[in-house]
């Protein structure tokens, strides 16, 4: 990409080109700057990601004992009684493991992090209806699905201090392939 | 070579394969290969009419339209799609690989992989927002986006998720399309990501864009900020006309060579990180299990593969012993196809095929080679070595480093077997495979 050639074109468009600082590759055009300032406030309408640590995850709490009515409403009808799956994901109750010839992945069994449960379900399910849960609700089912794999107990609340604590046990059952190729940290 | 059959053509490799340079003789003729019956072309009308006086030259032709559509001859050319049974808006769709040529996918039969269906994004309502480790959160609008310098690349993308029925115990007998479709060839035009990336200011501390589309799923997936800021495209035109709904209308991510989840359609936000977000669908999903236990995770890369395309599974060497045309695709997610060999004894031998110019790096290239069959059985495959060096693996290799149950990432050689009868159909080139199957059609794609 010739850069002298794209100034020039963007010169006659009346475009004005702000400065040209580039921290990156040599070989990166400059854009014309029309990116508009986003505010705090914006961004975390936009950002509902919750990451391992437990960043992004909103006030509210619920128990298994809450979500089993969630589930029952919002979620069996896809994946089955118990979470044992149907035309949706089996969530719960793996009778092979993983190093069976037949294994069957469930989060109790797979998962490595229980935050990414909460993620997943405020962003996706149901797909009937997405983004259609209360926080609580959303806490109340994850209780109800890690309950339902033997991971926390009926009445253990979950919420933003407590979802983040929890140790899933495939936590370090994922080799970074990426990563291992690249050395380093693998992402740059 | 210097090899030659009783005709004087130069042979290549055992069982009647020829040096590839005889396609470039004079007078060439190849046998009829023909394709699967299927009920749209069975319904065909065909009536009778004089070619040299045919009805349509003796009356005026249709007009204009505003959009083209292929031949009504052709409606059987479609993509196939595998959807969930009960939510019928998640799944894939397969590009008919086998019922088309040369490398372009058009833009109508591009496969599919939806998580909870189509959006239909009004593009002016539409923003991708830039933040997290960055100096200046920005905003864009779609008309911001077009008035950037783009910048045209061809490349292939692939469902991670292709030929999954491979890891089955027994071989499919769907067209090759619908088993291998999952992987499509585009011109993308669009803004190096990096020049966005630069206009925020990326923080020395990123390593990692988490990038999330604008559909109902808002499927999320973490990407190292190194291919962010090499060759990713904020692709907003696909051959030549704005991105389609279905491939992510009006902003899609386009990474080269890697699998397809990451090349997020209907893109809505970038955020730069330090570590991966491990969302869904790239721990629970996404990721292959290993006979160990252990799953390989961000395995982004889809290696060297290729597939013979015609004569394939389900077709019929109509025109009996002689001399047929041996084609197919071949591509690689770590740069250009530098061979694709062939063999028609499972093996034995091999031949390398001509490759169509120009061979691209990352994208799909078309192969071929003359073959003369003598009415015997014979079991072709294909095998694709990349620009470093990376070979095909055979199935039995692939089974014995990754095991059965990845579900991803399946890239074996594929073997036909053309029977005396001139019959195609799909087997595995190890007959001694234990029975019992567990990847279906349709599981994996909820």
């Amino acid at each position: 990409m010739n850069r002298p050639a794209i100034t020039s074109i963007l010169i006659l468009a009346g475009t004005s080109v702000p400065g040209l600082c580039h921290a990156g590759a040599a070989d990166i055009p400059a854009g014309p700057g029309l990116g508009r300032p986003a505010t705090p406030a914006e961004i975390s309408r936009w950002d509902r990601e919750v990451a391992p640590d437990g960043t992004g995850l909103p006030a509210g709490e619920g128990t298994a004992r809450e979500g089993e009515g969630v589930y029952v409403k919002q979620c069996l009808s896809c994946h089955g009684k118990d979470g044992l799956g149907d035309s949706g994901d089996q969530l719960a109750g793996a009778h092979m493991g993983l190093t069976s010839d037949y294994p069957e992945k469930t989060i109790g069994n797979f998962w490595p992090y229980a935050t990414t449960l909460f993620d997943f379900i405020r962003r996706s399910m149901p797909m009937t209806a997405p983004q259609s849960l209360s926080d609580d609700e959303v806490y109340a089912v994850t209780a109800y699905l890690l309950y339902l794999n033997g991971i926390i107990g009926r009445d253990d609340k979950l919420n933003a201090k407590t979802l983040p604590r929890i140790k899933m046990p495939n936590r370090n059952g994922f080799i970074n392939v990426y990563k291992k190729e690249k050395g380093g940290d693998g992402a740059r | 070579m210097g090899k030659k059959d009783k005709t004087g053509t130069d042979i290549a490799a055992g069982n009647g394969l020829l040096d590839r340079r005889t396609l470039l003789k004079n007078g060439l003729r190849f046998g009829v290969i023909a394709v699967p019956a299927v009920a749209a072309a069975a319904d065909r009308t065909r009536e009778k009419f004089d070619p040299a006086r045919p009805p349509w030259m003796l009356t005026p032709g249709a007009g204009f339209t505003p959009y083209g559509s292929p031949s009504p001859f052709e409606n059987d050319v479609v993509r196939f799609p595998a959807p969930n049974r009960v939510m019928r808006n998640s799944g894939v769709s397969f590009t008919p690989l086998h019922l088309m040529e040369g490398t372009i996918t058009p833009n109508g039969l591009h496969y599919e992989r939806h998580h909870n269906g189509v959006p239909q994004i009004v593009p002016e309502e539409h923003r991708l927002l830039v933040h997290g480790l960055v100096k200046k959160p920005l905003f864009f609008t779609v008309d911001d986006l077009l008035r950037y310098p783009l910048r045209s690349r061809q490349c292939f993308i692939e469902c991670s998720g292709n030929s999954a029925t491979g890891w089955n115990r027994i071989p499919s007998r769907f067209p090759a399309g619908y088993v291998h479709g999952l992987v499509s060839n585009t011109e993308w035009t669009g803004i190096p990501l990096a020049v966005l990336l630069d206009e925020a200011g990326v923080d020395k501390k990123a390593a990692w864009v988490v990038a999330e589309g604008a559909d109902a799923f808002a499927l999320d997936v973490s990407i190292p900020l190194e291919k962010a800021m090499d060759d990713a495209v904020l692709a907003l035109y696909q051959n030549g006309e704005r991105l389609r709904p279905e491939n992510g209308y009006p902003l899609r991510l386009v990474l080269p060579g890697w699998e397809g989840v990451t090349n997020v359609k209907w893109l809505r936000r970038l955020e730069l990180r330090e570590g991966p977000i491990m969302s869904r669908d790239e721990t629970a999903r996404y990721t292959d299990l290993l006979p160990s236990g252990k799953a390989r995770q961000f395995s982004f890369i889809m290696e060297a593969k290729s597939l013979i395309t015609s004569p394939s599974t389900g077709m019929v060497l109509k025109s009996g012993p002689g001399l047929y045309q041996i084609t197919g695709l071949a591509w690689s997610g770590r740069g250009r196809i530098r061979e694709v060999q062939v063999t028609t004894d499972g093996g034995k031998s091999w031949a390398a095929a001509a490759l169509q110019e120009p061979v691209l790096s990352k994208a799909l290239t078309r192969f071929r080679i003359p073959w003369r069959w003598n009415g015997s059985p014979a079991l072709l495959q294909s095998r694709a070595v990349d620009e470093t060096g990376y070979v095909q693996p055979s199935r039995s290799e692939l089974i014995a480093k990754r095991g059965r149950n990845g579900f991803y990432h399946y890239n074996a050689v594929v073997t036909w077997k053309v029977d005396s009868d001139g019959t195609v159909s799909h087997v595995y080139e190890n007959r001694n495979e234990p029975s019992g199957d567990h990847v279906d059609i349709d599981t994996g794609w909820d």
